[in-house]
């Protein structure tokens, strides 16, 4: 208890202060985080969108392994994408393991699986609502993938915010392959577990702290530039 | 040019079971045809085969033209309208959108359109949000404003008020004198003689009679529609 | 004017840092030592050298110069250490320091393992008792040492009951357990005196030569990976064993007690 305590100090005087590695480290998570969601979320919609509207031989399957990939350990993706990164893999002359791009493609892998199995629920049950309509219209599948996405925006958004929690909170992948390496790879989560290992708990949940602010921040911030389109109903 | 229709021995099943057919129809280039038939006597899968929307088993429907080119410049509207999840006038403009014409030119057409239907207050608002007269009323104007050769309708005030039965039959009267051939169904018979030139009578899937509207409704030829005028029930 | 001069500094600067970077891996028993955040700024500073380090443990570290995917590494595990060189993966082994392990438990001591001879006597009068031992359990330098000094005293890990503990995490974490469990164990003297949650622990037996713990600096070899930056490699390791790197690396302290004697040879 006493450590909780120290810790909700500790987070709010590194706050206060803008702490510089505090912020450097925070600004790194978001940076990763941010830029595997919106290249995840590129992925994820059309791929959801077309399992949705195009009947295909491999489709059951395709779904059934996208759900099973949502709950895929992130350790194993991030030995995977090291042993494909490393300087004897197949992509090692890229240089790639230990910087964060390496961090960015391995948080992708992550979640891309969930954001697609969330995008097709509801893109599956727009597309039943939209069905007659578009098919009596002739319209193009293109089209209807991009109908289908840009309607269904909001339940999109709430799939990437879901993305967006499973990659700033994972530690697993990104400690193999970023390395956890002051001033380039280490985030808020790999900077958790390093204190922790340390034994200083405190700080560890400190840490914690900022890093569960900044997650509701960019909640809050990501609903609340939804909400200012001029209609709140959908 | 669409028309002439040839329909000959058109057949559809689901689960083995014939929905429509054998049906023989010949539709030429004016006016309205107006279906009318008991529940289950296939009015709406003979609209969609017409439409090419529903699947053909056997027999041909025949438009002047291959039906992907005929659908191109048809419109549907359904007995329930599907409202896309955006304002009403972005609905009205979305056919346009989709024919490649550009967003504020589409957005300007849709705009005549909603104040046509007497939405105009309403245009930016969620189409989920309006009455179900006001998504009919939206529906039409959706239909109509990629300015199709042809029309169908399948009961488009089923579920309406007098009112707005009435506000619709002036549009499709409107769009009639413009020219634009419709295909409806409804169960409403006064909605028949209002707006039918000709009539299609099924029955358990079948063309039970056909012929121009004056006759059919003053002398039906069959017992079956006469009685189906009178009211009484018919299988 | 004065700030696009600015934005063009500070560009250059990050590309030279980008240009002059090289990866270490170390132990994590190294980086808990703290002795890294004396040494990189120094590094930086004289040689212009941005050292990332990459902290795993002895095991992680040696897979990482294998495969080509850090420059050098500063570990201590010697035997393992010189199959390294041997296979070629290494170009050579160069001792730099040594700091010492030692046995920490609790407080109350149930095993008076503070009246210990030595290391050996330590783990028997612990075995004796069966009181709760937490191994690090995951190949580390630290863990094999521990290992050898079972079978120094004649005994075999493998037939141990439920008193022996191994956690298989860092040292950090065994440390956190021992704390958790008032429970031995083996640590090296840098993380146990940085350690912040020592709870019940103490410090209760150390100073047998055999505790000694020896660290060596391999430069990985650019025969097997030609990226490998081995002339930075070369530079880092002039820097370690310069008399500048001993007087840092002999007055770093915590808590008032020296952890590390400075011993690198000059080959010269």
């Amino acid at each position: 208890m006493v450590d909780l305590w120290d810790g909700l100090t500790q987070a709010f005087w590194l706050v206060i202060t803008l702490d510089r590695e505090l912020a450097e480290i925070a600004l790194r998570s978001l940076y990763v985080t941010l830029t595997a969601l919106v290249i995840a979320c590129l992925i994820a919609f059309p791929l959801a969108a077309f399992l949705a509207v195009r009947r295909f031989r491999f489709r059951r399957l395709i779904i059934a392994i996208l759900n099973a990939l949502m709950g895929l350990p992130p350790v194993v993706v991030g030995l995977i994408v090291y042993v494909l990164l490393s300087r004897s893999g197949p992509f090692g002359v890229l240089g790639l393991l230990f910087t964060p791009t390496a961090m960015i493609i391995a948080q992708i892998i992550i979640i891309v699986p969930l954001i697609a199995s969330i995008a097709h629920q509801s893109l599956r049950d727009l597309w039943q609502e939209y069905h007659d309509l578009l098919i009596s219209m002739n319209v193009s599948q293109g089209q209807k993938m991009r109908t289908l996405i840009w309607d269904a925006r909001r339940a999109l958004l709430t799939a990437s915010l879901a993305g967006f929690g499973r990659g700033i909170g994972e530690v697993g992948a990104i400690m193999i392959v970023g390395g956890n390496i002051d001033n380039v790879t280490r985030v808020l989560t790999t900077a958790i577990a390093l204190e922790t290992g340390k034994g200083a708990f405190a700080l560890a949940l400190a840490l914690g702290f900022v890093l569960i602010a900044l997650t509701i921040a960019v909640n809050l911030m990501i609903h609340w530039l939804g909400q200012t389109e001029r209609e709140g109903r959908w | 040019m669409l028309f002439p229709l040839n329909v000959t021995d058109a057949q559809t099943r689901r689960w083995g079971k014939i929905l429509v057919g054998p049906v023989s129809l010949h539709l030429t280039g004016a006016g309205a045809t107006v279906i009318i038939g008991p529940n289950g006597s296939g009015k709406t899968t003979l609209l969609h085969l017409l439409h090419g929307t529903a699947r053909l088993h056997a027999g041909t429907i025949a438009w002047q033209v291959p039906m992907a080119e005929a659908r191109a410049v048809q419109s549907f509207v359904f007995q329930r309208p599907v409202m896309l999840r955006r304002s009403v006038v972005d609905n009205i403009a979305y056919p346009l959108v989709i024919r490649g014409i550009r967003k504020s030119e589409a957005r300007a057409q849709a705009h005549d359109w909603v104040k046509r239907i007497g939405l105009d207050e309403m245009a930016d608002r969620p189409a989920t949000s309006l009455s179900g007269g006001e998504q009919q009323k939206l529906a039409l104007a959706r239909a109509f404003i990629t300015a199709p050769q042809v029309v169908f309708l399948d009961e488009p005030c089923a579920a309406l008020d007098g009112r707005a039965t009435a506000e619709i039959e002036a549009i499709l009267q409107e769009q009639m004198a413009q020219g634009t051939r419709l295909i409806l169904s409804t169960h409403d018979m006064g909605q028949a003689r209002r707006l039918a030139d000709e009539v299609v009578f099924l029955r358990a899937g079948q063309v039970h009679e056909t012929g121009p509207a004056t006759p059919f409704f003053s002398a039906p030829q069959t017992d079956a529609a006469h009685a189906f005028l009178n009211g009484d029930i018919v299988e | 004017m004065r700030q696009v001069l600015f934005v063009i500094a500070l560009l250059w600067a990050t590309a030279t840092q980008a240009q002059d970077s090289l990866r270490l891996a170390v132990t994590t028993s190294f980086h808990n030592s703290g002795l890294a955040d004396v040494l990189l700024p120094e590094i930086q500073a004289d040689l212009g050298l941005e050292v990332q380090l990459l902290i795993v443990g002895t095991g992680q570290a040696l897979r990482l110069g294998e495969a080509g995917d850090v420059d050098a590494i500063l570990v201590h595990s010697r035997a393992a250490e010189e199959a390294f060189v041997a296979q070629g993966y290494g170009t050579h082994r160069r001792e730099i320091m040594y700091n010492d392990f030692v046995f920490i438990g609790p407080m109350n001591d149930p095993a008076g393992i503070s009246d210990a001879t030595d290391a050996a006597d330590t783990l028997q009068r612990i075995a004796t008792v069966d009181a709760p031992f937490v191994s690090r359990g995951d190949e580390s330098g630290t863990h094999n040492k521990e290992l050898a000094l079972w079978q120094a005293a004649g005994l075999d890990p493998d037939n141990f009951g439920d008193w022996y503990r191994a956690v298989g995490a860092g040292m950090g974490a065994a440390l956190n357990t021992a704390s958790g469990m008032n429970a031995y164990v083996l640590s090296d003297r840098a993380s146990w005196l940085n350690f912040a949650n020592k709870g019940d622990l103490a410090l209760l037996f150390a100073g047998d030569p055999v505790l000694f713990n020896q660290y060596a600096y391999l430069p990985v070899n650019p025969d097997l990976h030609s990226h490998v930056k081995s002339d930075l490699a070369a530079r880092l390791e002039d820097w370690l064993t310069s008399p500048h790197a001993a007087e840092l690396i002999n007055s770093y302290m915590i808590d008032g007690e020296a952890l590390f004697v400075f011993n690198a040879e000059d080959v010269s």
